[in-house]
């Protein structure tokens, strides 16, 4: 290092002098000279600097006697301290020896003598000084800085002045500043090479070897890990320097262990990508495609086209009122769901589409979409009921070709009752979901009613994967895109309401026959709509109606009876079967026919189902009217007169004051017929068995007696 | 969250739906701004909002100096007038845990709870219905100090303990890192540690004392009542209380910001064990 840093500190001296000049009125450069012989104990290389500041203090002597005391300190702890050191290599390590500094704490002027002591930068002596040389040396260090190769001590710390204490750090930063002084002064190094040979050798020497001996201490290398104490202070005390944190005496032990962390940091590798970023990249990746999607070919008649048919609802706007109801996702998010739907109609055949809302889910939360398709475009799924129904009758061929017939179970399963036909019911919409806007949207099945009636017996949280099995009991049937299919279905039968008046009923009013089937189903916006205040809104419940379907305890909206089929399926062979256990005839079940008041919601235990706000007491004329529910948490309606939307953000449950209690499994059913066959009969105890046998045994013995009789009649007869 | 970044906050938690609407963003900013003044706190958190059948509560929280003392908890109807509230205490709490449903929206209303107590005439000893009231105030009390105490949470690093006793926040806390915001023990509960001591002295060593002193979420019971998300890729991770639902913690990794709100009924998740 020295030799690195003689020619510098040859240039720098250069420098220092001609700074010294400058910031240091009325001390000459012969002044530093002064402190430097003083300073006899350049004890740093780095020192070397700082002392060749202090030299230029105006009280070179003075302080430069103090710091030689406490050089007596650092001598101690200091071993050999290189010849090199008392160069004071500007250049040299940055890190002022700390330990040292401790030592110099003590004396104040320490700092003074520079030379010798650079960390000396001791707290006390001659605050004013110190302040003073700090003062000066600021842009000095800057320039020194600049030029010298270690930094870190270099940089002006007005600072210093501060903190009076006695604390470690204190010193140190002090010890800095002289270095930096010291760099500042230039020349420092010459002179106090010069005057050293001038100054008292003997005291220097003894001086110089504790410091050197502090240093080298310092300078040891830890067994464990590798640092040593000078680097490390350096590092950190560079790092104070640059970032100038407020109160750092306070913080300092984090900065430290910050430090050695940072050791440990990846350096940035331009040939290799980061790992952790990977999926942040990947769907800003995405994103980016949606943003993109807009720049096809022929631009401009797409264009066109787009405006003409409108399949995408105004989503910004939605969510603008929303958020005037405190719902909402964000704006941003916001935007990015309204071009994964815009991506969304653009790919398939839509005929209008509305964002439904988000289920949270415990690894990843789900979009949902409601879509309705074109007339005629519905992708048509395989139809699955039939193949069970074959099945049940092979198996019981099968059994009849057994020559040693098992007893046969007369358990029948119940008649699954079958799903609802496209847009009709509870499958009127078909619902698409992603998991993050940017990812593919995924079809859901239509819904069953077994489904529907099973989700409202358990209560999962959604994992976030459509492939997920819902463990649960009843068991659930199938997996969990049925089962998130099914809430869908009963949180939109249950929620969804629109002002009185805005959607109407088919013209064609009808026939009361088939009124069975369901009730009126149909319904369609009402084009002489003309709002409804947004007061008289909040204020009565009854201007609210539903506009889907309530979904039966059956499963579907439109009630099936499933007796008429059963007579059916009788004559499709299963003759055996003569027992019905199912009632002669089901009581049909009737909901609330559609676009009823949500006046007539039942309440839950004392509870009103809706909760209606205006959205802001305090401009109440550009108010909206807010609804929430009460028994989906998280469902929300707004309506401001003449537009109104509906929403739903949560976990996709409903609400119970009381706890979920699972269902009980029922009772073992009696399958076979009891008889002789299977009922299992008891052992026959001793005395039976015995009875049993004495009686065998006197039907034995009067055979026996019998044949005797005869045998003798016979022999007789031979006679 | 801190009341002085609230809308970076807020936008922050908006995954969960529930935020607010710009009135009351606009009336919070100026409003907790005053009490921060008013009451002389170091700090002001908004905590969130408590939703009732008739209107809803607002909540903020003042902290002194020393993070882990006792917090002072202000409500509001309209986010703009505050009143303090009592600090809990244990019978607060076990009076109003009879209470179920959903809160009503006006402080003073009561709560009706009727209970068979014994009494002692003479030799007689008959039980007698007596019908306690608790006020919502008091409930409000119990389950915001129940909240806080179940599921309000920092990330590790963001407060560290001096040897004087006191907690501060950390300044130099530059955020999680991608690989430790995934895992559930980066998180500490933001209290008064309660398990801290049935760790053994393998695990204790490993522990820095001025950055480990709270209980971290890995033990938590029921275990998975924590789902942890990360949203806009890896950009934010975000963490939601499944016992207390519409608690939503947020953190944005290798940055400063976190903090977490409450919006929700204020009625814990009974049937968690059979939802997971």
């Amino acid at each position: 290092m020295e030799d690195s840093t003689s020619p510098k500190q040859e240039k720098e001296n250069q420098e220092k002098l001609g700074e010294a000049r400058r910031s240091w009125e009325g001390k000459t450069a012969a002044s530093p000279q002064y402190s430097e012989p003083e300073s006899s104990e350049p004890l740093e290389a780095k020192q070397g600097p700082e002392t060749g500041r202090q030299s230029r203090s105006s009280r070179p002597w003075s302080p430069q006697s103090r710091a030689r005391t406490p050089l007596g300190g650092p001598a101690g702890p200091e071993t050999s301290s290189p010849a090199p050191l008392s160069r004071r290599e500007p250049s040299s390590t940055p890190s002022p020896p700390a330990p040292a500094r401790q030592d110099l704490a003590a004396p104040p002027q320490s700092h003074r003598t520079t030379s010798a002591i650079p960390e000396a930068g001791t707290p006390y002596p001659d605050p004013l000084e110190q302040s003073s040389d700090k003062r000066e040396s600021v842009p000095l260090h800057t320039s020194q800085s600049e030029r010298n190769t270690f930094q870190q001590s270099q940089q002006p710390k007005p600072h210093p002045c501060g903190p009076r204490d006695v604390s470690y750090n204190n010193a140190k930063q002090k010890e800095l500043r002289f270095d930096v002084f010291q760099e500042a002064d230039s020349n420092s190094d010459c002179d106090l090479q010069l005057p050293a040979p001038g100054g008292s050798e003997g005291a220097p020497s003894m001086l110089e070897t504790a410091i050197q001996n502090a240093k080298a201490y310092l300078l040891k290398t830890s067994s464990k890990s590798g640092f040593n104490l000078y680097d490390h202070l350096s590092n950190m005390l560079t790092k104070i320097l640059n970032e100038r944190p407020e109160n750092a005496v306070d913080i300092f032990e984090n900065i430290s262990q910050d430090v050695k962390m940072a050791h440990f940091s990846k350096k940035f590798d331009a040939l290799h990508n980061e790992n952790e970023m990977l999926p942040t990249y990947e769907i800003a990746e995405k994103q980016k495609a949606l943003f993109l999607q807009g720049h096809l070919e022929g631009v401009d008649q797409e264009l066109e086209d787009e405006i003409a048919e409108n399949a995408l609802p105004n989503v910004m706007e939605s969510a603008f009122y929303f958020e005037q109801a405190g719902v909402g996702l964000g704006t941003d998010e916001t935007y990015r769901i309204f071009l994964a739907l815009k991506q969304l109609t653009d790919t398939h055949p839509i005929q209008r589409c509305r964002f439904w809302g988000k289920i949270l889910g415990l690894e990843m939360n789900y979009i949902v979409a409601e879509v309705e398709f074109r007339e005629g475009e519905d992708e048509e799924e395989v139809e699955e009921e039939d193949v069970a129904e074959e099945r049940d009758n092979g198996e019981s061929e099968a059994d009849e070709d057994e020559e040693d017939e098992l007893p046969k179970s007369f358990y029948k399963a119940p008649q699954a009752i079958p799903k609802e036909e496209s847009r009709t019911g509870a499958n009127k919409y078909v619902y698409f979901v992603c998991n993050e806007p940017g990812r593919p949207w995924v079809k859901l099945p239509p819904v069953i009613p077994a489904q529907i009636v099973i989700a409202r017996k358990i209560k999962k949280f959604f994992t976030g994967r459509l492939d997920a099995p819902v463990i649960s009991y009843p068991p659930f049937p199938g997996n969990e895109s049925n089962y998130l299919r099914a809430q869908i279905a009963r949180i939109s039968a249950g929620t969804h309401v629109s002002p009185l008046g805005f959607y109407q009923f088919g013209e064609e009013e009808g026939e009361e026959e088939e009124e069975v089937e369901g009730g009126q189903n149909s319904f369609e916006e009402n084009p002489d709509f003309e709002g409804i205040q947004v007061i008289d809104l909040v204020e009565s419940l009854s201007n609210w109606v539903h506009h889907v379907q309530h979904i039966l305890s059956q499963g579907r909206c439109n009630w099936f009876n499933s007796i008429q089929k059963n007579e059916e399926e009788e004559e499709e062979g299963e003759e055996e079967d003569e027992e019905k256990e199912e009632p002669d005839y089901i009581e049909q079940e009737v909901g609330p026919p559609l676009l009823t008041p949500i006046s007539e919601d039942l309440e839950i235990q004392n509870i009103p189902p809706w909760t209606t706000r205006l959205s802001s007491n305090l401009i109440p004329q550009y108010a909206i009217a807010v609804l929430q529910s009460n028994l989906w948490p998280g469902a929300c309606a707004f309506s401001n007169g003449k537009k109104f939307e509906n929403f739903y953000i949560g976990w996709g449950h409903k609400y119970s004051p009381d706890n979920y209690t699972p269902p009980v499994p029922p009772p073992v059913y009696q399958e076979y017929p009891s008889g002789p066959e299977i009922t299992e009969m008891d052992d026959p105890s001793v005395e039976e068995e015995q009875a049993f046998r004495a009686a065998q045994e006197a039907v034995l013995l009067a055979a026996e007696n019998e044949e005797s009789e005869e045998d003798e009649d016979e022999e007789d007869d031979y006679d | 969250m801190d009341a002085d970044s609230l809308l970076l906050s807020l936008e922050l938690a908006s995954g969960s739906g529930q935020g607010l609407s710009p009135d009351r963003r606009a009336s919070l900013l100026t409003s907790l701004m005053l009490v921060k003044r008013d009451y002389r706190y170091d700090r002001v958190l908004f905590w969130g909002r408590i939703l009732g059948l008739v209107a809803d509560y607002y909540i903020a929280q003042g902290l002194s100096e020393d993070q882990l003392a006792p917090r002072k908890t202000l409500y509001s109807l309209n986010c703009t007038e505050w009143s303090l509230l009592p600090p809990a205490t244990e019978e607060m709490v076990a009076q109003s845990s009879v209470v179920k449903g959903r809160f009503m929206g006006d402080p003073s209303y009561e709560y009706e709870h009727t209970e068979l107590q014994k009494v002692n005439e003479g030799d007689k000893v008959f039980e007698e219905e007596i019908v306690v009231q608790i006020k919502e105030e008091t409930r409000l009390v119990s389950v915001i100090d129940q909240i806080d105490k179940a599921v309000a949470i920092i990330p590790r690093g963001a407060l560290f303990k001096t040897p004087f006793g006191p907690t501060h926040v950390n300044r130099t806390f530059e955020g999680l890192s991608l690989s430790e915001a995934k895992k559930l023990s980066s998180y500490f509960h933001f209290r008064e540690p309660v398990e801290l001591k049935n760790k053994t002295l393998l695990e204790k060593a490993d522990l820095d004392p001025s950055l480990d002193f709270m209980d971290s979420l890995e033990h938590d019971i029921p275990k998975g009542s924590w789902s942890i998300q990360m949203e806009r890729g890896n950009a934010l991770v975000v963490l939601r209380s499944l016992l207390w639902p519409g608690l939503t913690f947020y953190h944005a990794p290798r940055t400063k910001h976190y903090g977490y709100i409450y919006v929700g009924t204020g009625e814990k998740n009974m049937d968690l064990p059979f939802m997971l």
